[in-house]
């Protein structure tokens, strides 16, 4: 809570909401986006955390949450390019502060930390005791022991414990680049701030992204802020497009308490960490109607 | 654990037995007002995928809520412990919280005694519903499915339970109730064909296991292998489920309060609303009636308000938009007392009336994944699922691709083209019973589909 620097922050919030009053509406079209991450980790969670459960790519949730492209297991292990070589995405129950930190899941199993995708290429699922031995095959060939990620989560006594993503991120790079570094680097862009309306298929390829606070970028300046802002993109055509990381100190987690999966329903709560990022040439819309 | 457990009748507390436990929490309330909620549930659930069973489930769970009022400050606590140490502990812990707390401007005194219809939202079918009864329900679309070299999943669920309202002005209410849902989706075991069948109604005997299956079957066997069309306007037809997914909205949108202040599709400038106002096609009337066995809920709101039929859209226009006891009170109006279900007028057309009728145009199962975008403009967006289809003189010529679209229910319902026979819709996203929503399959032009999804 202390983070978050209400008291600090409202009088930045309260100037931001006046001015979208008189922002100008988007034109429609392609542009790179440079993606806070406080707005990221929505869509790390949408389009890369779901399609990465293994009960959604065996089928187990076709009848709510669906199932996921990011399958069968024995095509895309190893092999499917999920993006661009700049995304390493990891697994996590342990971050200091993250909303799926625990000693042990609700098998007793102490979760270990790891990689779903490494330099774009997509490498593990989350999973649970049961699952785990649905990819021996793959451990065995890899090299790694056949052990549960730590997945496993009911959300009351009332409930089945199943798998649950744990904390899903994207790494930062190497280089010490920061929010303006990006901005900079950027001749015709937007620039999105927090997150908004979003909406993802049933196997996670098409989504639909809006956000809180939008600036447009020109020759490397932020010239003003626009409304009426969401993006739709094709998951893997989205990760590919990704061509600049911030460094280390421009991660930041960002999480919510009620993700949906499962029949009874049931919630969980979980984080995602990102640094500042900048995607290429991906299609905005232009949300603004009149009733 | 024994056998016994999973085999008695569904449980929830008696009138007698609520009654009582009130009384019990009231008798330790040192506060000006204090209200006592007792909510008993029996939740019972068989859930399948591959098509066999994977997990079942039975909960009973009695909670009290304790409400505690000092003035204008309130507080409350809840609590699943039913004796004397648990009652007294609620409502300490509830009178401390409302001691601590600040002055509510807008706090509304309890109500005292009221006069409640009888509910009509129970059905000893649905009571009765157990491990067996629920597998054998899950088999009638597992065999066929099975039989067919198709992959059903689904989840069936029944709640009974038990809802009192008492307070110490003399208010008293009680009402059993009962829900069950059953939804499917069976897929191809290549993964290019999926269908979709559900339904929910309070009693199970109106619901058909094998039709719902038949249903999801016949969707996964005609939707493999969809075609890629062009994003764009489209005259749609939908089938009931897709105008549940959609209408569902308008009727969140209903709150007065929201649309006095501005910030809803029913706000007018100046602080004023739509009541009175055409906002959708003529032939459209919304309708709530917690006493409609069609669309039954309960008899009273939780703060002991009965609720009442409610006529939302008459002919196209608002008639009446929700209003709380705080901001009726405030504008000088009635408390509106919805019980929250939704019943939309229809036509005489079936669904292939609708069909044929179609020079071109897309056939739409249901929607997924809906999201607000501009709620001024109730404008949401989402996708096809589970059987998209093209229309093409009359006839459903191929499956097209899903599709996301940004459009309205305001506007889907003022390009009205065609309506056909209201039936009650399962609309949740998440399988559970949800809303209680009928609506009738409809014809629109013009629906806005903005790009095509691969997803199957």
């Amino acid at each position: 809570m202390r983070d978050a620097k209400l008291v600090e922050n409202a009088p930045k919030w309260a100037d931001e909401a006046v001015q979208k009053l008189s922002a100008k509406s988007v034109d429609v079209g392609r542009y790179d986006l440079v993606l806070h991450p406080s707005h990221l980790w929505l869509t790390i969670h949408e389009s890369v955390a779901h399609p990465t459960e293994l009960d959604r790519a065996m089928g187990y949730e076709a009848n709510y949450a669906g199932t996921s492209f990011v399958a069968p297991p024995e095509k895309v292990l190893g092999t499917l390019k999920y993006g661009s070589e700049l995304m390493n995405i990891r697994g996590d129950r342990t971050q200091a502060g993250s909303l799926s930190a625990c000693g042990w899941d609700d098998e007793g199993v102490k979760p270990e930390d790891f990689d779903i995708i490494k330099k774009g290429t997509f490498v593990d699922y989350h999973t649970t005791r049961e699952q785990a031995l649905w990819l021996d095959w793959y451990y065995k060939k890899i090299g790694k022991p056949t052990r549960s990620h730590g997945c496993s989560y009911a959300q009351t006594w009332a409930a089945v414990q199943f798998q649950r993503m744990p904390n899903v991120s994207l790494l930062p790079g190497d280089k010490d680049l920061g929010w303006e570094d990006l901005i900079a680097a950027t001749d015709r862009g937007i620039a999105i701030i927090g997150d908004g309306s979003f909406s993802i298929d049933q196997q996670r390829y098409n989504a639909q992204f809006g956000g809180q606070v939008f600036y447009e970028i020109k020759g490397g300046k932020i010239v003003g802020m626009l409304k009426d802002v969401a993006y739709q993109m094709k998951t893997p055509e989205f990760w590919a497009s990704l061509d600049m990381v911030g460094g280390p100190k421009s991660y930041h987690l960002g999480g919510a308490f009620g993700d949906a999966k499962g029949q009874p329903v049931q919630v969980n709560a979980v984080s995602h960490g990102a640094p500042v990022t900048r995607f290429r040439n991906v299609n905005v819309i232009n949300t603004g109607r009149t009733a | 654990m024994t056998l016994r457990s999973l085999a008695v009748s569904a449980r929830y507390l008696s009138r007698e037995e609520c009654e009582a436990i009130a009384k019990h929490a009231l008798s330790f309330a040192t506060a000006d007002e204090t209200r006592v909620l007792v909510n008993s549930t029996n939740i019972s659930n068989t859930r399948f995928a591959v098509n066999q069973i994977s997990t079942g489930g039975d909960s009973f769970d009695a909670v009290v809520t304790v409400i505690s009022k000092f003035g204008k400050r309130s507080g409350s606590a809840s609590t699943n412990q039913l004796d004397d140490a648990g009652l007294r502990a609620a409502v300490d812990m509830s009178e401390r919280v409302a001691k601590l707390s600040p002055e509510d401007p807008e706090a509304m005194p309890e109500l005292g005694p009221q006069t409640y219809q009888q509910g009509v939202n129970w059905s000893d079918a649905t009571a009765s519903l157990d491990p067996t009864t629920r597998a054998d329900a899950v088999k009638r679309i597992t065999e066929p499915a099975k039989a067919a070299n198709l992959v059903s999943t689904g989840f069936m669920e029944a709640i009974t339970g038990a809802q009192s309202i008492t307070n110490n002005k003399g208010l008293f209410a009680y009402n059993r109730s009962t829900a069950s849902v059953l939804t499917t989706t069976v897929r191809t075991p290549d993964g290019t064909g999926s269908g979709w069948g559900g339904a929910t109604h309070h009693d199970w005997s109106r619901i058909d296991p094998s039709a719902l299956g038949a249903r999801a079957t016949n969707k996964a066997r005609t939707s493999v292998h969809p075609v890629a069309i062009e994003p764009g306007r489209y005259t749609v037809v939908f089938e009931p489920t897709a105008v549940g997914n959609l209408v569902q909205f308008i009727t969140r949108a209903f709150n007065a309060r929201s649309a006095d202040e501005g910030r809803s599709f029913f706000s007018l400038p100046g602080g004023k609303n739509k009541i009175g106002q055409k906002v959708v096609d003529e032939r459209v009337t919304i309708t709530s009636d917690p006493f409609d066995t069609d669309v039954a809920s309960s008899p009273f709101s939780s703060d002991g308000l009965p609720t009442q039929r409610v006529v939302w859209i008459e002919n196209g226009v608002v008639k009446n938009l929700d209003y709380d006891r705080y901001w009726a009170q405030k504008t000088g109006r009635a408390p509106t007392g919805s019980g929250g279900a939704i019943k939309m007028s229809g036509g005489t057309s079936s669904l292939d009336d609708l069909i044929h009728s179609t020079q071109r145009g897309l056939l739409v199962t249901r929607f997924w994944y809906l999201r607000p975008v501009d709620q001024r403009t109730i404008l949401y967006t989402g996708l096809t699922r589970d059987g998209t289809y093209l229309i093409e003189n009359g006839k459903i010529t191929r499956p097209v691709k899903n599709l996301r679209f940004n459009d309205s229910p305001i506007f889907m319902l003022n390009n009205l083209e065609a309506m056909g026979v209201p039936e009650r819709v399962s609309a949740s996203e998440g399988g559970e019973p949800g809303q209680a929503i009928m609506v009738p399959p409809i014809k629109v032009r013009d629906f806005n589909f903005t790009s095509l999804s691969d997803a199957v």
